[in-house]
């Protein structure tokens, strides 16, 4: 019964994490991900895309100030934001769909926080050394040759931060005139912020913060750990095959043996020796398949031992996974000690029942039917896409005064048509109406028909449609009327219905 | 009491915090200390932030921060600097034959002028001409959106109305006209006789016995103003007789009224109030109602 009167600490200083270098299956394809996300991420501003004289010419341009979204061929207008949100809601069912099969798959592989911590990491190591040479350089004075490290490391960062800063903004201006006003100092006071706030959030986040973002400041850990279920496919450490852990009589030589050829075994806090945390194994008990040397915790990028089961630390990056594996090979056992599996896979492989094959624990109604949904969505969202007309109209009747009564008797009618000209061209467009009772039609400011609209533009027109006096439309109540936008020479039509609203309607 | 050991729990489990409440003990799961960090930031940014800028509340009014913003004059000064975008604009329109003003040819003005005019006309105008410039009818506040207009719907001729307005005082160069009232220098039968031929020239139903006696009564007495046929003169701002729109009701009651004791409907100056430019927009919004000519 241990007991002190100290008041308990409720504050701990960060623990640092020295993760070792690994290689094997999942770090070869972390190394992918990392190359075609980044690649994407920096390169997309600059590509350019060819859509005629009146229009930008980046394939990917988000155009905040003239309210427009290109992405190649497809151009977004503001009206047109259902595709943004389609988009949103396929992201989360598709977090949904990933997280369910497979767990926290996007927060291992794809998350910007983690793949910009990996890369952070791959400088660290390339400048400091690998994990042992870290920790000691961590836990050594600051002298002159631990300050040119850190200030390198430092400094290649900060380039690696300023570039991620730098390229977001290009996504909203045209790159190239943007990269020559940021250099010049000519570029607007909001650029400027944006690339120093985004340089500083990667700096702090992927040098220092890392996996303290992932637990203290992410929400998405608590949400995913709700929708993962007993056949959601996850890192985990198979303890009925490896306990208990230990090296044994028996294979004691083989175990040193590839505990000393592998650079991944190693103390797992500075001074302790490998093997420290097995607990007390009787000499003569059978052992389980862990030789208990710390390669899976010494890669971890989070900190964890894998071993003591599911941690909300865990970001799935199946780091330990490779680590093992090398280690298992090189005591000659089966690999998959540390492995992707499912709960469920534990009752079944503890009766010593055939596996079950991933693809059953994937294939299952949860996983189809977030399928299902997202399908759905992105196919609408497609038929959409292909179906929506590069003419748009709005027709707002003006009924401050309902009707005006002109000096010959005549009845008239205002409406306030909008007409978007999606196309890349300047457009004539004539407008007339179609009515069961005869009315006439005619624009402010214009003897004619025409309306002029240039390209991507939005041009307001006031329409007045007249009914002769005495007529049946002005003197009664409301007469339904269909007015037409077509566009002179080409194919492009749209219509709307509203309502002319003569003497008899007041 | 027994503080931070366990008893009962995992090994593997944290300290407690010492908290003990009928047996329910409270585990010891330490935040970092960088998050106590960003705490303590926060209550020095809050502390920092109530110094610089308006916080405090006092008797009248707050604390004013030693920066000296206030949301005020961040307003006066978005409004200067709009003003001062507008400046070239407001120059040109002042300065051109505001006829030339289109939206084909001069776009930039055209659109200025629409919108400058339309929150001018909101502002001064709606009060009596309503919000969608329909005016009053029948109460003498003038439909602007119609193509009937007593002193004329140029472009030009809107903007001398709102210069100078209409039977003022005020200004010299207001429109004035003064319209007779006969209810002393006419018959009851002679004003029967006049009304029923306005009626008539209007295509409204009429007595056509008094109607055919009123013809000369009103070219007696109405026609110099009027004209002849009825059609009015923009020049002393007398109504147009014979078409179908009436600024103070056409029914036989309201003409009768109107032959006997007149109207007399003012307008105010707005070129003392209002700046050349802002007078010039509305003109150009007005014109462009429907009605402008």
């Amino acid at each position: 019964m241990a007991s002190t009167d100290a008041a308990p600490k409720l504050y701990a200083a960060q623990e640092p994490v020295f993760p070792k270098r690994v290689s094997g299956r999942y770090r070869n394809l972390k190394w992918i991900i990392m190359i075609i996300s980044l690649g994407i991420y920096y390169i997309t501003p600059w590509i350019r895309w060819d859509r005629g004289p009146n229009l930008p010419d980046q394939a990917v341009l988000v155009d905040l100030g003239g309210r427009r979204f290109f992405f190649f061929w497809i151009e977004i207008w503001p009206h047109e934001f259902y595709f943004v949100a389609g988009l949103l809601i396929m992201a989360g069912l598709g977090l949904f769909l990933f997280t369910s099969a497979l767990g926290r798959v996007w927060c291992g592989y794809s998350c910007p926080q983690t793949v910009w911590t990996d890369l952070f990491f791959m400088v660290e190591r390339w400048i400091e050394g690998d994990r042992n040479a870290r920790l000691r350089l961590w836990k050594q004075k600051w002298d002159f040759r631990k300050w040119r490290l850190r200030v390198t490391k430092w400094i290649v960062w900060l380039l690696i931060a300023i570039a991620t800063g730098g390229a977001w903004v290009f996504y909203f201006a045209d790159a190239p005139t943007l990269l020559v006003d940021l250099v010049t100092g000519q570029a607007a006071f909001v650029a400027y912020a944006t690339v120093a706030i985004l340089t500083a959030t990667t700096f702090i986040f992927g040098g220092f913060a890392r996996e303290q973002v992932c637990i203290y400041m992410c929400p998405w850990p608590r949400i995913q750990a709700a929708m993962m279920d007993e056949h959601t496919i996850t890192v985990a450490y198979r303890d009925w095959r490896g306990e208990p852990r230990g090296k044994g009589k028996k294979r004691r030589a083989s175990a040193e043996a590839a505990i000393a050829s592998s650079r991944l075994a190693g103390p797992t806090i500075i001074g302790q020796e490998p093997g420290s945390t097995s607990r007390a194994v009787p000499e003569d008990q059978p052992l389980g398949d862990c030789i208990d040397c710390m390669a899976c915790v010494n890669v971890c990028p989070v900190g964890i031992d894998i071993r003591d089961g599911q941690q909300m630390e865990c970001i799935t990056c199946a780091l330990c996974i490779d680590a093992c594996d090398e280690i298992m090979g090189k005591v000659g056992m089966e690999r998959g000690l540390i492995d992707y599996v499912a709960l469920t896979d534990e009752k079944n492989e503890r009766a010593g029942n055939k596996k079950v094959p991933i693809w059953r624990h994937i294939l299952r109604p949860r996983t189809l039917i977030y399928t299902a949904l997202w399908a759905t969505i992105g196919v609408a969202l497609i038929v959409a896409l292909f179906i929506r007309s590069e003419l748009d109209i709005t027709i707002a009747a003006v009924r401050n005064p309902q009707f005006v009564t002109l000096s010959d008797g005549s009845v008239r009618n205002t409406y306030d048509v909008r007409i978007r000209n999606m196309t890349a061209e300047d457009s004539t467009f004539r407008i007339s109406l179609t009515s069961e009772e005869a009315l006439r039609v005619g624009l402010e400011g214009t003897p004619t028909l025409m309306v002029d609209v240039p390209a991507d533009e939005t041009q307001l027109q006031r329409v007045y449609v007249t009914a002769a006096p005495d007529s049946p439309a002005a003197e009664g109540d409301r007469t339904d009327l269909r007015i037409w936008v077509e566009q002179v020479g080409e194919t492009l039509r749209a219509h709307q219905d509203t309502t002319f609203i003569g003497r008899g309607g007041s | 009491m027994t503080d931070h050991e366990h008893s009962n729990l995992h090994p593997d489990d944290p300290d407690t915090t010492g908290h003990s409440w009928d047996g329910i003990q409270e585990f010891n799961n330490p935040l970092p200390r960088w998050w106590l960090w960003c705490f303590y930031a926060t209550i020095v940014w809050g502390i920092v932030y109530t110094v610089m800028y308006p916080a405090w509340p006092m008797i009248s009014g707050a604390t004013p921060g030693v920066l000296g913003y206030s949301t005020r004059a961040e307003v006066a000064e978005e409004i200067d600097r709009f003003e001062a975008l507008n400046a070239d604009l407001r120059t040109q329109i002042t300065e051109v034959e505001l006829a030339s003003v289109n939206r084909e040819d001069t776009p930039e003005l055209y659109n200025y002028s629409i919108q400058a005019g339309a929150s001018t006309f909101a502002t001064w105008c709606s009060q009596c001409h309503g919000r969608g410039a329909a005016g009053v009818q029948a109460s003498g506040y003038p439909n602007l959106l119609d193509d009937d207009w007593l002193w004329g719907g140029t472009v030009e001729e809107i903007h001398d109305t709102i210069a100078h307005g209409i039977r003022n005082e005020d200004d010299p160069d207001a429109r004035w006209s003064e319209m007779t009232a006969f209810d002393d220098i006419l018959t009851d039968e002679e004003i029967a006789q006049v009304v029923n031929y306005v009626l008539d020239i209007s295509d409204q139903e009429a007595d056509a016995t008094l109607a055919s006696a009123g013809e000369t009564v009103f070219l007696d007495n109405c026609a110099a103003c009027h004209g002849d046929e009825g059609m009015g003169d923009r020049v002393l701002g007398a109504p147009n007789l014979t078409d179908r729109i009436w600024l103070y009701g056409g029914t036989p009651e309201a003409i009768e009224e109107t032959v006997r004791h007149s109207r007399f409907g003012v307008m105010p100056s707005w070129s003392g109030r209002l700046s050349e430019a802002d007078i010039r927009a509305t003109a150009i919004y007005v014109h462009g109602l429907g009605g402008g000519e």
